[in-house]
């Protein structure tokens, strides 16, 4: 499963440039979907089983979209000015590595005046490929990069660049392919929904729970942790488990979805972990809105360094996180 | 190709002379139905106050046709009268998104009788040292229409910039070309459809404050494809104090129309940027590619819709959006016409053949 988790991460897909991550999370998956379609945004939705008596229409989301940055002017020497596609902290840009989706890679620079001590911003930061001029730019304005950092494992820590949310999409590919091989058959109408342009406002959610027209909406989305030194005070924690969100800054949870996850968890002697985040959102907000209103939640895959090119995860909780996935779509709902 | 004419000039003029504040768009309306009903259709004023106009096309050979959806939204950015302090004198707040620090002396036109005002700060020599040292509050400010007026101006009442229309050679100075080029030109567009598409044409309210009229008439809707028609900056001009290049334009004077890459609502979907790049390549019409961040359009409410419409937006290029007086090219706005006319009688249904893709 690491080498999954590395073979996602890798791939470039931006907000709203998703397809070749798209195209490899479909060829996973297909050979367990009862139906694929990709729709107007770009979202991937992968339909498994039909309804049962005792069952609801599922609908399950992780991202396929990163942050990244988009060029919005190559100047005169062939440096490449740009803006943000998602969350991106200029703080984080500095000396980094970017690789554009046409294959040419960068490194960010930042103007630099003597006595500056300030936090960069945006403005301040250039992209540099090697140009001389926009004549010999390979890269032009409107053109997407996506960060570049090596993949490394820490003992049982994954380090690497687009967790949020390849880790949540590695979640659902794997809870689908071991739902699949275990023989069992879920009660429940299951749409697996990879999603587009959730980092740029949950885009993609909404409008295929528009089309889904789900009974419960369920995510699976990093979260950030409390763990580190002078942190935020959070309870989540690298090696505690999966996180049962119960708010975050664009949701509160409904109680018996959150119901739903604990008491499978207990049930299966899972660990987990209660979230609460200050700020942030998740595919699910949208879900949660969407139409006539939907029940939903969310999976958080506890994560430290959220949004920068070393996002960490811990591989005990990821491996938790599938089987609660698995435990959760296997039994009925009866809190619903 | 269309053309920009007379009459198509007479019809900018009188649209960017009427006063239509989000909200209160009647006269634009007024306008639009007057100029569309005879050419369309279906034509409908939905609750909003959006005007839905449908074009149908011709079925083709497998009798299936695009629905593709247009938005230019009537609504410009203006004033409120929010207090009547009597003997001609009102507070007012702005609808929409304009910069205080240039309404001091400006012309309005108040209410729906157009009664002509002018907002007035504290005089001068009354003012105290530190407040001339800081930008004139909103709250400082008055709508003065004169004390003997027997007008009947009440709080809710909007007003406009009291611009007039002018030709200007190669340029046209007006107030609201945000986004009357848009209405101008979907109007254009209705009077000569192209044959191979359904055109459902939106002319929308209340964009500058939200996209809440977009949203809503692309329900009613529900197409195939959305464009917005827009009209967006042009910071243009040399840097005032600075040798260094201007990377910050957005876009230029006389590059043609703007096609959106990505705003701060939108990241518009790639089959549509190609097909009007494409077009504008083979035909020889002038364009440029915005530059990407900031701002949002009605295509930021119409491709969220339902279960989405894949959607992207062309905008004419303007100097001093949101002011009292904006300047364009003609030429800029006549090849956004054109480019639009030849992209749409392009479309067919293998445009959504393909999945939304990066194409290198």
């Amino acid at each position: 499963m690491k080498a999954l988790i590395k073979k996602f991460v890798q791939i470039p897909g931006p907000s709203g440039y998703e397809s070749q991550i798209r195209d490899v999370v479909r060829a996973a998956v297909e050979p367990y979907a009862d139906e694929v379609i990709v729709d107007a945004l770009g979202n991937l939705i992968v339909r498994k089983g039909e309804k049962g008596p005792d069952g609801l229409r599922v609908m399950l989301s992780a991202h396929l979209d990163e942050i990244g940055v988009i060029a919005t002017h190559v100047d005169k020497n062939g440096f490449i000015r740009f803006t943000k596609v998602g969350g991106v902290f200029p703080a984080y840009c500095v000396g980094g590595h970017v690789r554009f989706l046409n294959g040419t890679q960068g490194v960010i620079g930042l103007e630099r005046k003597k006595g500056d001590i300030k936090l960069p911003t945006l403005e301040k930061l250039y992209i540099d490929v090697g140009a001389t001029s926009p004549d010999d730019c390979p890269v032009g304005v409107g053109d997407m990069a996506v960060f570049e950092r090596e993949y490394m494992e820490l003992g049982s820590r994954i380090v690497t660049k687009a967790l949020d949310d390849r880790i949540g999409v590695v979640v659902l590919v794997e809870a689908l392919r071991q739902l699949s091989e275990s023989g069992v058959t879920s009660p429940h109408e299951l749409y697996f929904v990879f999603s587009a342009q959730e980092e740029v406002g949950t885009r993609g959610a909404g409008t295929s729970a528009y089309r889904i027209n789900p009974d419960v909406g369920l995510s699976v989305d990093v979260t950030t942790t409390g763990d580190t030194p002078k942190g935020s005070k959070m309870e989540v924690r690298l090696g505690g488990g999966p996180a049962v969100k119960v708010r975050d800054g664009g949701m509160l949870a409904d109680p018996r979805v959150v119901e739903w996850m604990v008491s499978t968890a207990k049930a299966h002697e899972i660990p987990y972990q209660l979230e609460i985040l200050l700020g942030g959102s998740t595919d699910a907000r949208a879900i949660q809105v969407t139409r006539a209103g939907v029940p939903a939640g969310c999976l958080s895959v506890p994560c430290r360094y959220v949004h920068s090119p070393s996002e960490m995860v811990d591989f005990g909780d990821v491996q938790h996180s599938i089987q609660l996935m698995v435990a959760l779509l296997s039994a009925s709902i009866p809190q619903l | 190709m269309l053309e920009i004419g007379q009459k198509q000039l007479e019809l900018l003029e009188r649209l960017t002379n009427a006063s239509a504040v989000s909200g209160d768009e009647g006269a634009v309306r007024k306008i639009v139905l007057e100029e569309v009903t005879p050419h369309s259709d279906q034509v409908q004023v939905d609750a909003m106050g959006n005007v839905l106009v449908t074009c149908r096309g011709d079925a083709n050979a497998d009798g299936e046709r695009l629905k593709v959806m247009l938005a230019a939204h009537m609504d410009e950015v203006g004033f409120m009268v929010t207090s009547d302090e009597k003997k001609g004198l009102y507070r007012f707040s702005c609808v929409g998104g304009i910069d205080p620090r240039q309404l001091v002396g400006k012309s309005l036109w108040v209410g729906s009788d157009r009664v002509p005002g002018v907002i007035g700060a504290k005089p001068i020599h009354l003012t105290k040292r530190e407040e001339r040292e800081n930008a004139i509050s909103l709250d400082s400010l008055r709508i003065d229409i004169g004390p003997e007026s027997d007008s009947k101006i009440k709080v809710g009442d909007t007003a406009t910039f009291a611009t007039k229309f002018a030709r200007l050679g190669k340029s046209i100075r007006a107030k609201a070309l945000d986004d009357r080029f848009g209405v101008a030109t979907l109007i254009e567009l209705v009077k000569h459809a192209p044959q191979n598409i359904d055109l459902l044409a939106a002319f929308t309210v209340q964009e500058e404050v939200g996209l809440r009229g977009a949203g809503v008439a692309a329900y009613t809707f529900n197409p195939d494809l959305g464009f917005a028609l827009d009209c967006t900056h042009a910071r243009d001009f040399l840097p005032w104090d600075e040798e260094d290049e201007n990377a910050s334009y957005n876009t230029r004077l006389g590059a043609g129309p703007a096609i959106y890459v990505a705003d701060a609502r939108t990241l518009s979907d790639p089959r549509l940027i190609t097909h009007l790049v494409s077009t504008a390549q083979d035909l020889e019409i002038p364009y440029q590619l915005r530059q990407p961040g900031g701002g949002g359009t009605d295509a930021g409410a119409i491709h969220r819709q339902r279960a989405g419409v894949p959607s992207v937006t062309v905008s004419v290029p303007a100097r001093y959006l949101h002011t009292a007086a904006s300047l364009a090219r003609l030429a800029d706005w006549e090849a956004a016409l054109a480019l639009m006319h030849a992209a749409l009688s392009r479309l067919t249904p293998d445009i959504l053949e393909s999945e939304r893709s990066y194409c290198g």
